[in-house]
């Protein structure tokens, strides 16, 4: 084999350099947003999760092309994706969120009691005496022991017996996706469910049953525990120029982003009552 | 280069006292000639990772010097121990689990290398780091677990897969990262992810045709934990029937945990395999009241039919992540006059046990490491005593929680010398403060958390290699370190330590008083399992990875952002000077006598 040519060398390091540059350099004219590639009604891959619908139009008021990043939004979802700078935007990051520079929220949710038209308790109160009574269904998160607010507060009124648990892991291939809360609740292995807002608002319309929402109260429940997030964007902490690009496009849009967050049937709450 | 911080060395027993002692102890299966090999991570079946061989010697290690070395190619933590099997060396990488052949008549020559291309999400899985612990080597087969919970075989002389089985799901949390144990037909195998509402188990595969021989699962009941007529716990509180299922909530063990993803040993003489099981999850503490059994136990198993023989709950009612997974080496001690089949374990609560490996019966439980969270066990109930002040709650701030959740120790080994009758404990020296709340969210749903905050404990230090007299249940004596020691320790007949630290050191140290012996410096903070072999040529060889990270070094190998306390769970704080002091990096190192 004989040497490469000097032109050959040339192009060679040159794709070294390309390769070196790595991921980190945003390329200009792009929205890099990291979603979950399978965690509907939030996101997945083929576009149809609200904050898909969100991306598309925050990058059209940006003028610019929408490109994801997919990484399951799981522990690691942050620093895999953010921390190493293959894309700049999340969606869907709760008011409070140390890990990112936060937008404005562009919306509020909160947890909810569902149960069955006509045949569950309609339970709107976590001090409702019917909660000891009936079983409830809580969804689990499991971080370094730490579940979903609901979970706590029952255990703190000593609601334990009775309450089934529902991780959030899963995808929609596997037999637990993060709306089977909602078909167990349908099938009446429990007779309340406490669930995300937003994942109920989408899986309880799509159950056999007719299944009712109401919203947690009292919304505070001290110390350490609330029901209602508001919702924002998030960016690297430096990143203060896309930050405050998107707070703008975020305003410039926001009654198109209700109508989206309306036809996902995502319940609202009035952050600011709950501050 | 930075200038390393001096080891602290703390000479507490005689050298006299030492050698009288080591008189009277001996290990398990120290009696065959020592075959040169490393077939398994933990070099012997009762996990002593001792090497008699002893050209190395405590006066001749100072000339030791590289031989070769190998970029491995993934810049992640390099948890594994190499394996030498005949003139071939056997080295499994971190996700994507890459296993290299490495010809020894050649050194530094791959044979070959195989790929299992494992599912890339199983990294968005993974708790800490997307490590592997290594394989291991039976009637020629390399056999080893894939981050996205498959077991393969591969033929150790042509490298092609002989079998592969899926043992769990990546979607639901499974991974597996241990290292299985081989025990005659039996391809021993467990499962990571308890967190994510993973109900645990060990899975016994035929070595011949991957199938699967039975399961025994962590939680659940007796049917589904194997435990017939033939289990007999030593103490009360852990007899009875379905204590798996009675001791949970309703339906609470279905998810409960109980992972076996550390290590395991087996006595040929009682037939019993032994292994613990990790912490309780995914519940919150208040919200599954009791036991939590079959969570953070010891367990005794017939390797053939994996039927329980007795079992030990460590940490009932877990609190605080301290997973019941680490190494039990099985030895035969003189204690109080009478010779017992012991397991010793140090725990990640921070005492080391003593067990009768017939029985289950603590014979003693020591604090090894700075302990507040607990007051000792109790050896006539054989319960661990909570101090209730540092019992965690969201919302109230806890402070001087010691050990912090990674425990006095994690699942990094121990090794044991039968010449010196010491442990060489590698561990970590942090306390934790919980202090408030934060937002966090996973899987699209918000939640708030507490915020826990790890620093090194009492005396500054965060890492320590402690020399542990397991009949006079004292320390011997210790090394400071700077970081955690993440690293396993190996101990040879040439009374010499090896171990690694993660701000890059391989370091060797006298057996009998940790008198340092020599260091090298390597590409990246050390996190392995170092081994010793005989190579094709006769001349005694050391070798070890280097590639920090795993959950201690999750700071610089998935590049962790330092401001944030509370990264991987509050460690990262506590690491937060790591990336200074180490790059990532993947290097396997081979050292010999000039």
């Amino acid at each position: 084999m004989s040497s490469p040519s000097p032109e050959a060398r040339l192009l060679v390091l040159a794709l070294i350099a390309l390769l070196l540059a790595g991921p980190a350099a945003a390329t200009p004219g792009e929205l890099r947003v990291c979603a979950d590639p399978d965690n509907l009604p939030f996101s997945n891959a083929r576009g149809e999760g609200f904050e898909n619908r969100v991306a598309e139009v925050l990058a059209r008021e940006l003028g610019l092309a929408l490109r994801y990043t997919w990484w399951a939004q799981r522990r690691g979802f942050v620093r895999q994706t953010l921390g190493t700078g293959t894309c700049d935007v999340l969606l869907g990051v709760p008011e409070g969120f140390e890990r990112a520079r936060l937008t404005r929220p562009y919306y509020a949710s909160t947890y909810v009691f569902a149960w069955r038209r006509g045949d569950g308790p309609a339970v709107r109160s976590l001090d409702d005496p019917a909660l000891r009574r009936v079983r409830v269904g809580v969804q689990l998160i499991g971080n370094d022991g730490t579940n979903t607010p609901p979970a706590h507060a029952l255990a703190r009124r000593g609601i334990v017996d009775n309450v089934r648990g529902y991780t959030v892991y899963g995808s929609s291939t596997t037999a637990e996706p993060p709306g089977r809360i909602l078909t167990a609740l349908a099938a009446g292995e429990i007779d309340v469910a406490l669930v995300w807002g937003p994942l109920a608002g989408y899986f309880a319309p799509r159950q056999a049953v007719a299944i009712e929402l109401a919203p947690v109260t009292p919304a505070l429940d001290p110390p350490g525990l609330r029901f209602v997030f508001a919702i924002a964007a998030g960016v690297r902490k430096d990143d203060t120029a896309l930050g405050e690009r998107l707070d703008a496009a975020l305003a410039a849009r926001r009654a198109e982003i209700d109508a989206i967050l309306d036809a996902y049937g995502v319940p609202r709450a009035r952050a600011a009552d709950v501050r | 280069m930075t200038a390393p911080r001096p080891a602290t060395l703390a000479v507490l027993g005689s050298l006299l006292a030492l050698l009288a002692a080591a008189a009277s102890r001996r290990t398990l299966d120290a009696a065959p000639a020592d075959d040169g090999q490393w077939v398994r991570p933990a070099k012997d079946l009762a996990a002593t990772r001792y090497s008699s061989l002893d050209q190395v010697t405590a006066a001749n290690v100072k000339t030791l010097r590289l031989a070769w070395s190998f970029d491995l190619g993934v810049e992640r933590g390099e948890e594994a121990a190499p394996l030498v099997v005949g003139d071939t060396m056997y080295v499994v990488t971190p996700f994507p689990n890459v296993l290299y052949a490495f010809d020894l008549t050649r050194p530094g020559t791959v044979r070959w290398k195989y790929e299992p291309t494992p599912a890339t999400e199983a990294q968005g899985v993974a708790c800490c780091d997307v490590v592997t612990r290594g394989a291991a080597y039976a009637d020629g087969l390399v056999v080893f677990n894939t981050l996205d919970a498959h077991t393969v075989a591969v033929d150790a002389r042509s490298g092609r897969e002989q079998w592969k089985t899926r043992l769990g799901e990546i979607a639901r949390g499974e991974t597996m990262t241990m290292a299985p144990l081989i025990v005659g037909d039996k391809v021993l195998v467990g499962n990571s992810g308890g967190e994510m509402g993973v109900r645990g188990w060990l899975t016994a595969l035929d070595l011949h045709s991957g199938r699967l021989a039975w399961r025994a699962y962590s939680t659940g009941p007796d049917r589904d934990v194997l435990i017939g007529p033939g289990f007999k716990p030593f103490y009360t509180f852990d007899q009875g029937r379905d204590l798996g299922v009675t001791s949970w909530p309703p339906e609470a063990w279905k998810i409960g945990g109980g992972t076996v993803w550390g290590w395991l040993s087996y006595d040929p003489e009682l037939d019993l395999v032994y292994y613990g099981t990790a912490n309780p999850g995914p519940w919150n503490a208040e919200q599954r009241p009791g036991d939590n059994k079959w969570t953070a136990t010891i367990f005794a198993r017939r390797p053939a039919t994996g039927e329980a023989v007795w079992a030990y709950q460590v940490s009932p009612h877990d609190l605080y992540d301290y997973d019941g997974v680490n190494e039990l080496v099985l030895l035969d001690l003189d204690l109080a006059g009478r010779r017992r089949k012991v397991a010793v374990r140090p725990d990640r609560n921070g005492y080391v046990y003593v067990l009768d490996r017939a029985t289950g019966e603590v014979l003693s439980a020591t604090p090894f490491g700075h302990v507040t969270t607990t007051k000792g066990v109790d050896l006539t109930s054989g319960r661990l005593t909570y101090v209730d002040a540092k019992k965690p709650e969201l919302g109230k701030v806890v402070r001087g929680v010691c050990p912090a959740a990674p425990g006095a120790k994690d699942w990094q080994p121990s090794s044991w010398s039968p010449r010196t009758g010491l442990l060489y404990i590698p561990h970590q020296n942090l306390c934790m403060d919980v202090e408030g709340v934060e937002a966090s969210y996973i899987a699209g749903t918000p939640y708030v958390g507490s915020a826990t905050r790890m620093y090194a404990g009492p005396g500054g230090h965060r890492g320590l290699l402690t020399a542990w007299d397991p009949v006079n249940a004292r320390a011997a004596w210790r090394i400071t370190e700077r970081f955690p020691v993440w690293s396993g320790t190996l101990a040879t007949g040439g009374d010499v330590v090896f171990y690694g630290t993660m701000d890059r050191a391989f370091k060797a140290v006298h057996a009998r008083t940790g008198e340092p012996l020599w260091r090298f410096e390597t590409v990246s903070g050390i996190i392995g399992q170092p081994i010793t072999y005989r190579g094709p040529d006769g001349r005694q060889y050391v070798a070890v990875l280097s590639g920090v990270g795993g959950w201690a070094g999750a700071i610089v190998s998935a590049g962790l952002d330092a401001r944030d306390a509370s990264a991987a769970l509050g460690f990262a704080h506590a690491m937060r000077d790591l990336p200074g002091a180490t790059p990532k990096g993947g290097r396997l190192y081979v050292f010999a006598l000039p």
